[in-house]
């Protein structure tokens, strides 16, 4: 049978990278002797994949991964039996039980949503004592205010080959500096965060497009942010923390699809995407 | 949230940060304030290469059982975080607890290969201990090197407080206690070194003295205090089927270069092959009881989670329990997808049974060791495999299916004429010609056969101790002169040659058969800048050959000239069980090309069979 599980990653595990986390989680499953179905052939490997990698340095509340598996117990039980096998930053939140013909996570992708917090002991043009000093926005409310009212947000993307300017305004999907409209925007419940408040300043939450077709990574928004600002922006100031993910109910495979095309995508979280009867 | 050492900045900034941050499966977590002793063992390369290194992971855990030890890791910072290290002034630390190194009671390096001797002066420098034993105070950590190397310590006396010659699951815990005694007592550095040198199998380089001839040989060694023994005697764990063994060994996060579980079932060797220090040094064979390591098998596979085991020892077919342990591992562990990896086994039927069974023949290759190219030169090795089985081997495995055969030689073997040389490139060809002698339709493609060579270097206590080794001019020209043999046999398009590096090979000589006045050279090397000379492209020649200049040090003296019968040697002190004067009857042989049998058919006398264990107290036939 199909399953996913949506698990958190924080602290010190923040630098393994996706790979190995992979290879932590088959090694987590055969200690805790959890039922994963195995490929064919001459070096079976267990059946999983990952739904979106994450980067070096990033966590995360949300990440999910697809299992094939022989048997399974209810949901609850699922996620503490795999949890007697995961670290303190590691843990698994929950198990969902897919429909036999789920499409693999990784393909179903349509949006992230991520928190970005100031790192301890750093300056950031978006903490709120700068706001007052520097006179050209009010607050940090109405500088995102203004960097979405303009017509197009144009950023420089590179890849292997070239750079090229590309337009992620309608990427964008949310971009709030307080929690709670983010949520109401997002009609998230707001879940309990791995994220450690004492260590980091959340400054600002956004929903934007991901998947194999157009991914925008939060980077790019905070670059394209503190251009529109006339600010400096250094990567290692902030912690990039991942929220949710979810996938496109009417999206189709293949299919660029965004919540401004002419049917708006459709989010659902991917726990719940192509769940199954329990 | 566990804190670690280096910020988010630069973790972010070098290559791989997993290696930093500790927390692996299985680690150890201790109070560090509720432990009388700390002790942090380090693999002085990089983390990859020191998680792979089963001695480690066995002392680890002997260390932990105890509640007053806290045994901690370090390994070496790769070169991107070194520099980081070094301009911003962080002190180096062990991946548990995340502390500086200096903060410990001991530090103990475990010496693998010559060529990691600057990285210990790295670990040093960085954990801002001394770099000499004679400049430490008690404010820094006692510094204790163990491994095959500490055999001949000499080369790197100046930076150790003391050795441990032999092995670690012996007299590691009499010198807790001795050092937790000293530590209330209140004494003097020199105090708690005299009290560890009375401890047998303890080397103390700072109560000894060597001086020289002319000539450059020893002239004589000897300890300047009572407490120090003349000789020291290798430590032996004579019963290694009850005994320490991690049944939770570390699992590291990232991919190292052994990702697996290993299961060590024997020790030792009984081949006797000369130029192998490892089969002379941890004589006699000890095999662990079969019922002892399925045990350890299924222990380890469930700690650990990993999907593949592997047998170590220095020839497994020798374990006389061979088939049934690994038709064991095959029925425990095949079905749970665990794979099954074989090293070191001799080819035959019983070996390719099982390979067929554990491996996909088509993606797998078949190793051979001939070391020697001609049945003289395997003679002179006493390497006991002919030709005639070698061939044999090949046919059964290319009739089994397989078509890729990887073989390993050695250049520069003592006594070795070019015609040697040559039937390198000739066997290589047999064995392709072997592949054709079957019928085309039960081929598989074309065969595909891998020959190596590695530069021989005469190591202490191996029959060739006495042995010139190639000037690295002499090597090359012998790579050359084989490559050009291999490109003229028949079979040359299906033969790939690989040679090792000569200039890193001629310092490896020095360093194995070097004395005490190589302390200072490899010191003025390291504040030259060399550091992870065993990584090629880390490996700066020119600096080490001006060392030795500026020291007055010649690599001829070191490589060049066959020493004499009744020369003595740095290691001397050192008592290893076997005798010099088997040895040099052994290099008596070599030189007459005869084969001397090995332990389980006929003793040589030796002089292991005074540990009283292993194949020294097997009931004969």
């Amino acid at each position: 049978m199909k399953a996913r599980i949506k698990f958190s990653k924080c602290g010190s595990m923040r630098f393994v990278g996706h790979l190995d986390v992979m290879r932590y989680f088959q090694k987590a499953f055969r200690r805790a002797e959890i039922p994963i179905s195995y490929s064919q052939g001459f070096s079976p490997h267990q059946l999983m994949s990952f739904a979106s990698p994450l980067g070096i340095g990033l966590s995360s509340d949300a990440e999910y991964m697809d299992l094939t598996l022989d048997t399974c117990k209810a949901p609850e039980q699922m996620v503490e039996w795999m949890n007697t096998q995961m670290n303190e930053e590691i843990r698994v939140r929950e198990f969902t039980v897919l429909k036999d013909d789920a499409k693999p996570s990784m393909a179903m992708l349509a949006a992230c949503d991520y928190v970005v917090a100031v790192k301890q002991g750093k300056d950031s043009f978006l903490l709120p004592e700068h706001f007052a000093e520097r006179g050209k926005f009010p607050s940090l409310s109405a500088l995102v205010e203004a960097f979405l009212a303009q017509d197009s947000i144009e950023i420089m993307k590179k890849t292997k080959r070239s750079e090229k300017l590309v337009d992620i305004k309608e990427n964008i999907y949310v971009l709030s500096d307080r929690r709670d409209a983010f949520l109401e925007q997002t009609g998230r419940p707001g879940e309990e965060s791995c994220l450690d408040p004492s260590l980091y300043t959340p400054v600002l939450y956004m929903q934007l497009t991901a998947g194999s077709i157009i991914n925008i990574k939060p980077e790019l928004v905070l670059q394209a942010l503190a251009d529109f600002a006339g600010e400096s922006f250094d990567p290692l100031s902030y912690q990039i923390h991942r929220l949710e993910m979810y996938g496109d109910a009417d999206g189709k495979k293949g299919e660029i699809h965004t919540m401004h095309s002419e049917v708006p995508c459709r989010l659902v979280p991917l726990s719940e995407y192509d769940k199954g009867m329990e | 949230m566990r804190k670690l050492a280096l910020s988010d900045d630069i973790l972010l900034s070098v290559d791989k940060p997993a290696r930093y941050i500790g927390g692996e499966i299985n680690m150890v977590k201790k109070d560090p304030r509720k432990v009388d002793i700390r002790f942090c063992m380090c693999f002085p390369d990089v983390y990859e290469i020191g998680m792979s290194h089963l001695g480690i992971q066995i002392l680890y855990d002997m260390f932990n059982q105890r509640d007053d030890i806290y045994c901690e890791r370090v390994y070496s910072p790769w070169v991107d975080l070194d520099r980081i290290m070094r301009e911003q002034h962080i002190p180096l630390f062990a991946l548990e607890s995340q502390e500086p190194v200096k903060t410990f009671d001991f530090v103990g390096i475990t010496l693998q290969y010559e060529m990691c001797y600057t990285n210990i002066l790295q670990i040093l420098d960085l954990s801002g201990i001394p770099l000499c034993s004679r400049d430490r105070t008690l404010e820094d950590p006692f510094i204790i090197g163990g491994g095959p190397c500490a055999y001949n310590p000499e080369p790197i006396a100046d930076f150790f407080d003391m050795f441990y010659i032999g092995e670690g699951e012996t007299v590691y815990f009499e010198m807790m206690d001795v050092y937790k005694e000293w530590k209330q007592s209140g004494g003097s550095r020199v105090d708690f070194l005299k009290r560890a040198a009375q401890i047998p199998g303890i080397y103390v380089p700072g109560f000894y003295e060597a001086s020289y001839h002319e000539d450059g040989t020893l002239a004589d060694f000897r300890p300047l205090i009572p407490e120090a023994p003349q000789t020291v005697v290798k430590e032996v764990e004579t019963n290694l089927s009850d005994t320490f063994y991690p049944e939770a060994p570390l699992v590291p996060y990232i991919k190292v270069t052994q990702e697996r579980a290993v299961l060590e079932i024997q020790r030792g060797c009984i081949r006797g092959c000369r130029f192998c220090q490892a089969g002379m040094l941890y004589r006699p064979i000890r095999p662990r009881d079969l019922d002892y390591l399925k045990d350890l098998a299924t222990k380890m596979m469930a700690s650990t989670g990993y999907d593949e085991i592997t047998l170590s020892s220095l020839s497994s077919s020798d374990y006389q329990q061979l088939p049934e342990l690994i038709y064991w591992m095959i029925d425990a562990f095949k079905s749970k997808g665990i794979n099954i990896s074989l090293p070191s086994l001799r080819i035959d039927n019983f070996s390719l049974d099982v390979m067929s069974k554990v491996q996909d023949i088509r993606k797998s290759s078949l190793t051979f060791a001939p070391e020697a190219g001609s049945q003289r030169m395997r003679n002179v090795i006493n390497k006991g495999l002919t030709e005639e089985m070698i061939l044999k081997g090949a046919k059964d495995a290319f009739d089994g299916g397989w078509n890729r055969v990887k073989l390993y030689f050695m250049l520069g073997l003592p006594g070795e004429q070019d015609e040697d040389i040559e039937q390198i490139a000739v066997l290589s060809d047999k064995i392709a010609r072997e592949y054709y002698e079957i019928p085309k339709e039960k081929r598989h493609g074309k065969v595909s056969i891998v020959t190596s060579t590695s530069i021989f270097v005469p190591k202490p206590f191996t029959p060739f101790q006495w042995s010139p080794m190639n000037t690295k001019e002499e090597a090359r020209r012998k790579r050359f002169f084989l490559l050009d043999k291999v490109k003229s046999q028949l079979n040359a398009k299906s033969i790939k040659y690989n040679c090792h590096d000569a200039d890193v090979s001629e310092l490896e000589g020095v360093f194995a058969r070097g004395d005490r006045r190589l302390n200072a050279v490899i010191l003025q090397a390291y504040k030259q800048g060399c550091i992870y000379d065993a990584w090629s492209e880390y490996f700066k020649y020119d600096i080490w050959q001006q060392a030795m200049a500026d020291h007055g040090l010649t690599v001829e003296f070191y490589l060049g000239r066959e020493r004499a019968e009744d020369e003595r040697f740095p290691w001397d002190f050192i008592d290893i069980g076997v005798t010099k004067s088997f040895l040099l009857r052994e290099y008596h042989r070599s030189k007459e090309a005869v084969v001397t049998p090995n332990c389980r058919a006929k003793c040589s006398g030796c002089g292991a069979a005074r540990f009283q264990c292993g194949v020294c107290t097997e009931e004969r036939k």
